[in-house]
């Protein structure tokens, strides 16, 4: 079955794949991940506030980002973005968004209400004695957050963010949809040109899959050790 | 905002000649459910078979079932699509390659199949997960009560797990819903896509996905109030997610 295989266009496409691509996929995991962790940290914070109008408005912000298929908040926000630059940037007609731009704003969006999840159960398993003793000491709120609760939410959960990073990892494989060469983007831009589907894809899922294990396997053996300190 | 709303575009007729744009909504509605209730049962099948491989004593069962729930979780879902519907036809013989060809509806096949299998990777983490929180007594005693392993299963051990992971299964189930999406790639006219084709047709970008956002939350507040019902009605007495 291998017979007819063109392993050349591969080692052709390499420096295309790897460095358009790979460099697009990485660079998008990344920031969106990071601003995915601030954002979904403040919206756990307005959850857990106390305050009923704030806890509600980012409640609903969740379930309906969870509620939604990542393809068509994709959709929602390449169509959306423009407008909120208009809005932001108060200028006459709907501004010009590149596609990275646009691609980021969607996933630090959307994975922003899973990091939330996280981050929430992460600050409730912290014990109510920190808190306390933090605000007998005389520290306020956000240096409450800033110095005992967040840190310690924030490791205990390490393994699940970079888990769910994991996931975000191979979900911006769905910026395929508006055809923006990310790594798998450029594999199917090559293979469609040359009309080697076969390897290109093969290729595209080998490397995907090779990134993933050695990425979970990392994060088990950071659990078994976080476990160990516990 | 310079945007030209226009609610009523769903009671126009679509230039494609299926009817109103709401019609084409709700006919990519009915082939969402359909693909991902095919998806369900597939990734229920197999993710319970490989959530036992991987509890079982035997070396070789749970390394299979290791193996298989690596596979399918560490590809991204568009790839392990790609993978069905354009690798998988030209790897095969020729004669079998060229009849998986010319199967009609093919989009919706590879994706019923993609995303079960996508998902029974998932379904066996939480079959396995629920058959290792029951006590160890539990296996031990049928054990002792002489049922062999087979029986132990079937009659001990999964009837009480399945009842354990049903919350977990719900979610699975909703993100089954929302992966039918993914097979917009490989051409399945779901909800998303109709939603994207109206919006193409009409310029009507903010009503068309709000429609389809409309649907999809119908979908879920449907599919949570169903499992609440079915959660309590199975609940094991005295579990904590039995509540």
């Amino acid at each position: 079955m291998f017979a007819n295989f063109d392993f050349d266009v591969i080692r052709r496409s390499l420096g295309y794949l790897f460095f358009d691509g790979m460099t697009f996929t990485l660079t998008l995991t990344g920031l969106a991940a990071l601003g995915g962790l601030i954002i979904g940290t403040l919206i756990a914070l307005m959850r857990l506030s106390g305050l009923k109008l704030l806890g509600h408005i980012a409640g609903l912000y969740v379930d309906l980002m969870r509620s939604l298929p990542l393809v068509l908040v994709i959709f929602w926000f390449y169509f959306l973005v423009p407008y909120i630059g208009q809005w932001v940037t108060g200028s006459s007609r709907p501004i010009h968004v590149g596609a990275f731009t646009s691609s980021l704003v969607t996933f630090i969006m959307f994975e922003a209400a899973y990091f939330s999840e996280i981050m929430r159960a992460g600050i409730q398993s912290i014990s109510k004695g920190q808190p306390a003793a933090a605000q007998a000491l005389g520290l306020t709120y956000s240096q409450t957050m800033r110095y005992v609760v967040l840190p310690q939410a924030f490791r205990n959960m390490l393994p699940v963010l970079l888990t769910q990073t994991i996931v975000l990892f191979q979900d911006t494989s769905l910026v395929y949809v508006l055809s923006i060469p990310d790594f798998l983007g450029a594999a199917s831009k090559v293979a469609q040109r040359d009309g080697r589907l076969v390897e290109m894809y093969l290729f595209a899922a080998a490397v995907y899959f090779a990134i993933s294990c050695i990425a979970s396997f990392g994060v088990r053996r950071l659990q078994t050790r976080i476990a160990f300190v516990h | 905002m310079n945007y030209h709303w226009n609610w009523r575009i769903f009671w126009e007729p679509a230039p494609n000649g299926t009817g109103t744009y709401l019609d084409m909504l709700l006919s990519g509605l009915v082939l969402t459910i359909e693909t991902a209730i095919c998806a369900w049962i597939i990734a229920l099948v197999f993710g319970s078979i490989v959530g036992v491989l991987r509890t079982l004593p035997s070396k070789t069962a749970s390394w299979v079932g290791f193996a298989w729930v690596e596979f399918f979780r560490n590809m991204p879902l568009l790839v392990q699509l790609f993978l069905w519907f354009f690798v998988l036809p030209e790897i095969l013989p020729p004669s079998w390659g060229l009849w998986l060809k010319q199967i009609s509806n093919a989009p919706f096949y590879t994706a019923a199949i993609g995303i079960g299998l996508f998902m029974s990777a998932r379904i066996a983490e939480q079959t396995r997960a629920g058959i290792n929180s029951l006590p160890r007594g539990q296996k031990l005693a049928a054990t002792a009560l002489g049922l062999t392993t087979a029986q132990t299963y079937r009659y001990v051990l999964l009837p009480m797990a399945f009842r354990i992971i049903m919350p977990p299964l719900t979610s699975e189930f909703l993100s089954t819903i929302k992966n039918t999406s993914v097979a917009i790639t490989i051409g399945l006219i779901e909800l998303t896509a109709e939603a994207r084709a109206m919006q193409e047709f009409s310029f009507q970008v903010f009503e068309a996905f709000t429609a389809a956002t409309v649907l999809y939350l119908l979908i879920n507040m449907v599919v949570v109030t169903a499992m609440r019902f079915l959660e309590r009605t199975v609940a094991v007495p005295g579990y904590i997610t039995g509540k």
